[in-house]
């Protein structure tokens, strides 16, 4: 759990980089700390392991003042992820991966196992990379042992700085995916700085959302599509935050509150899946001859169909 | 082929032409029998040469890295300035004079020598091993801290190992330049195989001046290349551009 209270950072004189900034991100959350360039976000996160100073306030990390923690012992304990990976590159991969249990004293083969264990976890082969450099690597291969790097040791804590902001969008996608995965499994208090307002809502159990050093909105990614605390915030999200709303929704959430259509013995040209978001289905829908597309469960079988009407009912039902 | 490596090779093949026509004159008028009729001389002096250049140079890197490591911590980053300035300004002073310059102050002889050439050496190395720490990517050095090193694990175990590329092309490019201003050692009685060259120049005799000048050419290749084994021993794998 990390816990800001009341944080202030001042540059210089006077330039408030982060200006009286409360909040908590509860254990195995994903927070993402959304903003415009500038708007004190990456501060933000590097107070946390003390990188940068706090210049008022304090924040604590279960429970304990990050100013009473020894600043060593600290970062050792907090994973860290930077955008352009930081990855040695006079280390091979393995020495790479292993350095944080390196730093920490572990035994040979403890080391081993986690070696194995997280190159399992991204679906890269222990043996194969064990001796490659990272400039041998691409973009994508490289981000990845970012990430794990920064689990090595199983930190409770992660600090992800813009971590897949240097990669294509399709491998972004994928990187992200896989996160949210490994996310699933182990449950890490992660900050994650973003400036892509749609990573946050995919990645985000909450958002806070910055401008100029202040907290607009701390909220989940619905309320704030949903229910904007200003202007500032509706600008930030879009006209299409309705749009981007559905991608967090799902037709199984919009089973529990409306019954699909029924299919007597229609055949509709397009199938989707139950689990699939409502913005892909509203794109389906819209591709499709009928304007409607059949909904098929695990096995395949077609459940009932979706249609526009359908969608809008559920979304204003949603505002209310 | 392109043509880039048409002329590398163009030129290759040109040098090792001049070499061997060089060395084909040079024994044909056996302008190297000087050597093998003072081959006890030619030993002390080979080995004066080498004492010079060793001590002068293992003075300098031992003088020149930790300053430069000293200046680039973030808490003397002040001294940087004062640190390089002073350093550039020693470099632009010919080498011969601080060979006389020393001579007025610490008198003549091989101690002179090697302490004028040891400051002559410092620059390159300085400078090298400053450039290259800076050069280290900023963003590896955050990550280094923020995965919580220490320091020195920083210094030893990130700026270090990928500054190692310049530093030794900075002691490399010291110590041959080293090895051909040692033959002015003799000028302020440092011994040395100067004393061949010079004396090979006052009495006009190509025998005694070739056997001096070729030696110390021979050198300065044969330390350069074995220098080179060096950097591919301690620059680490991975921070090689191929």
């Amino acid at each position: 759990m990390i816990e800001y209270n009341e944080v202030t950072k001042v540059f210089g004189k006077d330039v408030r980089a982060v200006d009286n900034v409360s909040f908590k991100v509860e254990s195995g959350d994903i927070v993402v700390l959304l903003g415009p360039s500038g708007c004190g976000k990456t501060t933000l996160l590097r107070m946390v392991n003390r990188l940068e100073s706090i210049t008022e306030g304090n924040i604590l990390v279960n429970n304990q003042r990050i100013a009473d923690l020894n600043e060593i012992e600290l970062r050792r304990e907090i994973g860290y992820v930077i955008q352009s990976n930081g990855l040695f590159p006079n280390m091979t991969i393995e020495q790479n991966v292993t350095i944080v249990p390196n730093l920490l004293g572990w035994d040979k083969e403890k080391k081993e196992e986690r070696y194995q264990y997280l190159m399992n976890l991204v679906g890269m082969d222990p043996d194969d990379y064990r001796k490659r450099y990272p400039h041998e690597l691409s973009g994508g291969q490289q981000q990845r042992i970012g990430v794990i790097r920064a689990l090595a040791a199983d930190p409770p804590a992660m600090l992800m700085d813009e971590p897949f902001g240097a990669l294509d969008p399709i491998i972004r996608e994928k990187v992200q995916d896989e996160f949210l995965a490994i996310q699933r499994e182990l449950h890490k208090t992660v900050l994650f700085v973003s400036h892509d307002i749609n990573e946050a809502i995919k990645m985000g159990d909450k958002i806070a959302l910055l401008r100029d050093g202040k907290l607009m909105q701390y909220d989940t990614p619905a309320n704030i599509l949903q229910n904007p605390a200003n202007d500032f915030v509706a600008q930030f999200v879009g006209q299409d935050r309705t749009i981007k709303s559905l991608s967090i929704h799902y037709i199984e959430d919009l089973m529990k509150h409306k019954q699909l259509n029924e299919t007597t013995d229609q055949k509709f040209s397009k199938q989707v899946p139950v689990n699939m978001n409502l913005r892909d289905a509203l794109g389906n829908i819209l591709e499709s001859d009928e304007k409607e597309v059949a909904v098929t469960d695990e096995n395949q079988k077609v459940i009932g169909s979706i249609d526009f009407s359908l969608i809008s009912q559920y979304v204003s039902e949603l505002s209310q | 082929m392109n043509s880039q490596k048409v002329i590398t090779w163009t030129v290759r093949v040109f040098i090792y032409f001049l070499v061997i026509a060089f060395f084909y004159w040079t024994i044909k008028n056996q302008y190297f029998s000087y050597i093998f009729e003072n081959i006890e001389q030619f030993k002390v002096l080979v080995i004066e040469h080498l004492q010079i250049v060793g001590l002068s140079s293992a003075m300098a890197i031992l003088v020149s890295i930790p300053s430069a490591i000293l200046v680039t911590r973030p808490k003397f980053k002040r001294l940087e300035g004062i640190v390089s300035t002073v350093a550039n300004f020693g470099y632009t002073i010919p080498n011969m004079a601080i060979l006389a310059l020393m001579m007025g102050v610490l008198g003549i002889g091989f101690k002179t020598a090697v302490f004028a050439l040891f400051l002559y050496s410092i620059l390159p190395i300085y400078r090298n091993t400053v450039a290259g720490i800076h050069s280290v990517n900023p963003n590896l050095i955050d990550a280094a801290k923020g995965i919580g090193f220490k320091p020195h694990q920083i210094l030893f175990r990130v700026e270090l190992p990928n500054a190692a590329y310049a530093i030794i092309a900075g002691v490399r490019t010291a110590v041959v330049i080293n090895i051909g201003a040692t033959a002015l050692a003799y000028l302020i009685g440092g011994g040395g195989l100067g004393n061949w060259i010079f004396m090979g120049i006052k009495v006009f005799d190509d025998s005694i001046l070739l056997s001096g000048a070729v030696t110390v050419t021979l050198l300065a290749v044969i330390t350069d290349y074995l220098l080179r084994g060096v950097e591919r021993l301690v620059v680490p794998k991975g921070t090689k551009r191929s």
